[in-house]
């Protein structure tokens, strides 16, 4: 174990996926000048500077991963991934089904999100929950460095396309990671602490804030259980429901807006799957349906804030169930 | 302030370069002393800014992205106000919701700022058809780099801007740079303006460097557009000088190339000449220089005192 960054856990799990399959490829606008360790170590055949062009360059890793090759592409920021949009969601999500099966689409777009950088909507968005929605795509947005090694090196070996978020918050941050081979498998969520009364469950940099929340709660004597999903698709349903069941409420928190967000899908699935252990309603605590601002302040205004978490914890527990919007 | 209008001396070219040169100083300088994000700056590219500004009226609109401060500045900007949406204040263009990237002007005519490389292509065909269809005189021009000209919607708009017969004014400011790649990795033809003849337009390519080519051939293409009622297309050649956003080492950089783009500075290009012709002293550059560091400062000062945006303009201006 040593204690690397967020992002040098990336660069380690591309070198290693590299070294490992000669079909592993990594394109975007600039990787090749600002990765210069992989071209040096596998070429700029294999690691390539691309022209500013998100379309083609996700179309064109959806038509090389249909072919035989495993292609990485780094789309920079999420709002960007709009241009990529049409590739990654109408030919990567869709053409194994519509081929009857026939072709897989062995490829990763990672691109950052979410506030942190002080720079506005144009290059902060979080949007996880769009490609969620998207039929054959898979969504991972880890929170701790360990877990961007082992879940990209698990993106990059999947057969299926992967879309990697990561939190530009968490990027310079870092946590021990294993050296070498270390897997973590997509589809899987985490329990980052153990709690009796109420479950807070996140992903990416708002685990921290319920890590924070649920602090704030054991002081005042509640006992709050943190979740972290890792995988928006697949969700790990049976953690969430498991966990639900034990401490009978819950909180959903992420960063991104409310109206059809991720907070939305595992409030329903707690509400179908477990609604006889229940002991008051899920309550979402999310980024507003704003687009993102620039001005610290208000940036800073636009992430759930421990504080907030702990206070819809605390009306769950005081039974005042009907406050509805946090 | 109101849109700034040149008669076309060289000093007042020279005195709005100056202005642009100082502001970006001084967010070079906020970005290494405070953080503040999101400073793309465009050193060496004052020319073509100004130089296209200056040629167009009072009813022609700007589009811009993210290497805007040079185009707000010489179409009349504020400096204060810049600096405080800069800073993300209350007092800044946009409320501070806009930060450095995508500062926009209506009262100024500098109606929409992209910062989604292409996306300012994608709006020209749109503000020009308002032109067109509700009888406006005024042209459109759409600033944009060798790297946008990249992006698909790149040639989505020439195309429909040249079969709609749609008044923009494409300014490419091809500064040999995409972030962190340089122009020759991503395109084998030397000059874009190609491009354009391809999809029927008249073209344009120009010294960048040189404020008062560039000029000229604006005022050229404008007069074209106004004539023809079709679009036109103008290729500035230029460097960019600092690197992608601040800070950035260049580390990635050819210094030769870059040392021969600095000997073309094109402020001191300017200087250069209008010494040699004797339509300026050296007295009156240093004072000109001197007026432009004291509007940016007096203007940082009115950005500093310019407090933050309240919590509660989270959610303002979502919707209408
Ligand atoms: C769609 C999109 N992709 C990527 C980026 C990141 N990005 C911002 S500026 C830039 C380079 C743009 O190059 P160019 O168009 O030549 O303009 P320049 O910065 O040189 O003025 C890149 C890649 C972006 N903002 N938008």
């Amino acid at each position: 174990m040593t204690r690397i960054t967020v992002m040098d856990a990336i660069d380690q799990a591309l070198a290693e996926e590299m070294a490992r399959d000669p079909a592993v490829l990594l394109m975007g606008e600039g990787v090749a000048t600002k990765r210069r360790a992989l071209v040096e170590a596998f070429g700029s055949a294999r690691v390539r500077n691309t022209p500013l062009a998100e379309g083609i360059i996700a179309g064109t890793a959806v038509g090389a991963a249909a072919t035989g090759l495993r292609p990485v592409v780094d789309l920079l920021f999420a709002p960007f991934l709009c241009y990529a949009m049409d590739e990654l969601v109408n030919s990567a999500g869709k053409l194994r089904y519509l081929s009857g099966g026939q072709f897989d689409f062995p490829l990763v777009a990672i691109a950052m999100t979410g506030a942190g950088w002080g720079v506005g909507a144009q290059h902060n968005h979080n949007l996880e929950a769009w490609f969620a929605h998207a039929p054959g795509l898979k969504v991972a947005m880890p929170s701790t460095a360990a877990d961007f090694k082992g879940m990209l090196k698990s993106a990059i070996r999947d057969p299926d396309p992967v879309l990697f978020f990561v939190d530009i918050a968490l990027a310079y941050t870092d946590g021990e990671v294993p050296a070498g081979e270390h897997l973590v498998p997509l589809g899987r969520a985490a329990r980052r602490r153990e709690g009796r009364d109420v479950t807070l469950i996140s992903y990416a940099k708002t685990v921290a804030v319920c890590e924070q929340a649920a602090e704030l709660l054991a002081v005042q004597g509640i006992s709050a259980e943190v979740l972290d999903l890792r995988c928006i698709k697949p969700l790990d349903e049976a953690a969430i429901l498991a966990s639900v069941r034990r401490t009978g409420r819950a909180v959903v928190v992420h960063e991104a807006s409310r109206t059809c967000g991720v907070g939305a899908e595992v409030a329903a699935l707690i509400g179908e799957h477990a609604w006889d252990a229940l002991r008051a309603p899920v309550l979402r605590v999310t980024g507003p349906d704003a687009p993102a601002p620039a001005s610290p302040p208000l940036e800073q205004a636009y992430v759930p804030q421990p504080a907030a978490v702990a206070a819809a914890a605390q009306r769950l527990m005081a039974g005042a169930e009907t406050a509805a919007c946090v | 302030m109101g849109i700034r209008l040149y008669d076309g001396r060289a000093e007042e070219l020279l005195q709005a370069m100056w202005l642009i040169r100082a502001y970006e100083e001084r967010a070079v300088a906020l970005q290494a002393e405070q953080g503040v994000p999101g400073t793309c700056t465009a050193v060496g590219q004052e020319a073509a800014a100004v130089g296209v500004v200056s040629a167009l009226g009072a009813d022609d609109l700007i589009l811009t992205n993210h290497r805007s401060a040079g185009h707000l500045l010489a179409r009349g900007a504020d400096p204060g106000r810049m600096l405080a949406e800069v800073m993300g204040r209350r007092d800044g263009y946009c409320k501070g919701k806009s930060g450095s990237l995508h500062i926009s002007a209506k009262e100024l005519g500098v109606v929409l700022t992209s910062t989604i490389v292409g996306g300012e292509l994608a709006l020209a065909t749109g503000v020009a058809l308002s032109q067109q269809m509700l009888g406006r005189r005024g042209v459109v021009a759409c600033f944009f780099g060798d790297g946008a000209a990249c992006e698909g919607r790149f040639h989505e708009s020439l195309n429909l801007a040249a079969v709609w017969r749609l008044p923009v004014l494409y300014v490419c400011e091809n500064n040999q740079w995409q972030a962190f790649v340089h122009r020759r990795e991503t395109m084998l033809a030397d000059n874009i303006a190609a491009r354009a003849v391809g999809y029927g337009m008249d073209t344009a390519v120009v010294d960048g460097n040189d404020p008062e080519a560039v000029r000229a051939a604006a005022l050229e293409a404008v007069e074209t557009i106004r004539a023809t009622g079709r679009p036109y297309f103008l290729e500035a050649r230029t460097y960019r000088l600092r690197g992608h956003f601040e800070p950035d080492d260049q580390a990635y950089v050819d210094q030769d190339e870059l040392a021969a783009w600095r000997a073309r500075d094109p402020l001191a290009l300017l200087e250069a000449r209008l010494l040699a012709a004797g339509r300026i002293d050296a007295d009156a550059l240093q004072a000109l220089r001197a007026e432009a560091y004291r509007r940016i400062d007096a203007g940082w000062r009115f950005a500093v005192d310019s407090p933050y945006p309240a919590a509660a303009e989270l959610i303002t201006d979502v919707y209408a």
